[in-house]
Order: structure tokens, then sequence, then C-alpha cells
């Protein structure tokens, strides 16, 4: 199961982009991942977002900033292997406290089948903290739209720099 | 050669509405040198991120020209950046690159631009199809005549400048500051 089959009873990526929607986000920035997919389809299909497909994660951060520069919203979504790629990019939202809102997939800490993801999804959360990049996490479907909620309002009524860790138990392990 | 602080006043010469990013090192201090501006915003760090810094800005506000000062170092650690660009297609956005051949800030040590690295063919072959190099004072003044004015696309002009250093020039570092007073003049609330 990955996050472009789940059932309607567990459609979380759906309570995300409502959450998206009512804050008025208008830049997604995204590295395309299997558990976002069904919220990226949904971005691309919503006239009213800018779906930025990234060639790497830090580019997001420096997109994001610039849209703050310019009065948008904006997002990043990718999964936890890409968060190592972003600790320098964020010395830009940490010295000149940009607002950041990044949902985060993880891999590599349920059922995980891959080793070469175990590294860095053991490391995701200390690796945004190490940039002052306050966590939260859902693990549960029914939790998500409260928690990207709450975290919306810390970066964009705020100020604040907040990630939303999306625990893999809840996307599902990736099998072949 | 072109003097990168002549190319860079005359480029902001006649800035109109226009908006700056600069990237981290000379190109920073390059646009300071030509007068600092609250709808200036410095990078001193995040080095590749200059022109996606840019692209955001430059789709949040469609109607201003966005204009990206940089150097051929910065602009190689996030050569990415151009392929994003293109899928986007903004309008209103140029990227300037000041290319020198070397990072001045570290020692002077040779680029890849030096040794047969062409980013405006790397723009191209990134699919924004307005990328040049430009060489000498007509190619200066025929970018600085379009560059306040929306195009067809996104332009990326690779300016090949001498690699003599200029005197610093150096405006605030105070991230928070630089970004508060540009959203302010924006008439953004911070």
């Amino acid at each position: 199961m990955d996050g472009d089959r789940v059932t309607e009873a567990t459609a979380w990526p759906d309570a995300i982009f409502a959450e998206l929607r009512r804050w008025q986000v208008r830049q997604v920035a995204y590295v395309p991942d299997g558990g976002h997919a069904r919220l990226i389809r949904a971005v691309h299909a919503e006239p009213a977002m800018r779906a930025i497909p990234l060639t790497t994660e830090e580019e997001g951060i420096a997109v994001l900033a610039g849209a703050a520069l310019g009065g948008q919203r904006g997002v990043l979504l990718m999964q936890s292997s890409g968060v190592g790629n972003c600790v320098n990019m964020l010395s830009l939202v940490k010295t000149c406290r940009f607002p950041l809102l990044a949902l985060v997939t993880m891999r590599g800490e349920w059922g995980e089948f891959n080793p070469w993801q175990v590294p860095m999804g053991s490391t995701t959360e200390a690796a945004f903290r190490l940039m002052d990049v306050e966590v939260r996490r859902a693990d549960q479907a029914g939790d998500v739209g409260e928690t990207v909620s709450a975290a919306a309002r810390m970066a964009f009524e705020g100020g604040s720099a907040v990630a939303v860790l999306l625990g893999q138990r809840l996307v599902g392990a990736k099998v072949f | 050669m072109l003097d990168r602080r002549d190319v860079v006043a005359r480029l902001l010469r006649d800035r109109g509405e226009m908006l700056v990013v600069t990237g981290l090192g000379a190109a920073t201090y390059d646009v300071a040198a030509a007068g600092d501006d609250p709808r200036n915003f410095y990078l001193w760090g995040a080095m590749g991120g200059a022109a996606l810094v840019g692209l955001g800005l430059a789709l949040a506000q469609p109607d201003r020209p966005v204009v990206v000062v940089t150097g051929d170092g910065e602009q190689l650690m996030g050569l990415g950046a151009f392929a994003t660009i293109a899928l986007q297609a903004p309008a209103n956005l140029t990227v300037v690159v000041l290319d020198n051949g070397l990072y001045g800030e570290t020692g002077g040590q040779k680029s890849h631009t030096s040794g047969g690295t062409d980013l405006a063919a790397v723009a191209r072959g990134c699919g924004i199809a307005q990328a040049d190099r430009i060489k000498d004072e007509a190619g200066v003044e025929a970018l600085a005549a379009t560059i306040a004015t929306r195009s067809a696309g996104p332009r990326v002009a690779v300016v090949e400048v001498d690699p003599a250093e200029a005197p610093r020039v150096l405006p605030s570092r105070d991230g928070a500051y630089t970004r508060g007073r540009f959203q302010a003049a924006l008439g953004l609330a911070a």
C-alpha cells in the first residue's frame, strides 16, 4: 500500500490537500514520492496551486523562501531520505526567519525492506532539529489533518519552521 | 573584458519595479555597489539557492521583473535549478550569471567554467531557450534594454567578466532585516 492506493477510510492525503487549500497554499514544491503520489496528483489538478517538481529537495527550501519573500504560502513535500540534502539550505530559513512547512513521508523505520533508507530515516528528526526546525509527527490516518493544520498555523501565522513526519506505518511499507 | 561592477550598474540603472536576488560572494557586493535598495535580497550563504529564490519570488510576483545576479561558482552548485525553472517557465525571471571562471571568495581557484562547462549551454539543455553568453558592451546594452520587460519565458544571461576583484561593498548580513524590509517594500506583512 502507498499513498496512491489508500481506501476512502484512510485517505489521509486528501486530508492534507484539504488543509493546504484551507490555508491558501499556492506553491507546492516536491520531489516525487510514492507516499505523496495521491496528494501530488491532486495538487497538479488544482488551479489555485502551482506544483513545482524539484531535482533535489534543497531546491524547495530556496523556492519557498522566494515565495514567502513575494507574499505567497508554500509547502515542501518530500521523503525522509531528502531531509539531509536540505541542511545547509535551511540556513536561509534560520538566518532570515522564513516560515517553513515541510511534509515528510518516512522511510526506513517500519517494515523497511531497503537498508539504504535506514540511515537517513533514523536521523530525519535529528537533521531537522540541527537547523532548529520544529518537528511534529502523525502515525494514525485520523491525526494527519489536525497535525498538518497545527503545523500550518505555526508556519503561516507564527512564521515558524515546522516539519510534519508522516510515519511509515501510516504511509505503508513499500513492497516489491 | 567587461567589468562586473559596470555590468551590474548598467543592468540595474533603470530598474523600475525590478526585484533583485543576489548569489553569495562578489555578486552580492556588486549589487550593493550599484546602490542599496529595499527590493534587493542579498544572500550571504545558501550556496546554489539564488536562482531558486528568484523562481519562488517570480511566481509569487508575476507582474514584476525578477532578476537574479549570481556568479558561476554559486550557479554550479545548483545546476538543477535550470531544469526546475524551465518547467515553471516564469516570463518575468532573468538569471544573470557573472562568469569570471573562478571562486573569488576562496582564493581564486579555477571553476568548472574555466575548464569547458558552458552555463548557457547547460541552461538551454535544461529547456531554457533564451540562454545566451554575453561578451561585450553591445550584449550588455541589449540585455539592459529588455531586462525589466516580460519575455516569452525565463532568461539566462551568462556574462563573461574580468576576473579582477573589485573593492568589497558589504550590504547588511542580517537576513531577517533584509527579508522584512523587502516584504515591506512590496506592501506585505512580514
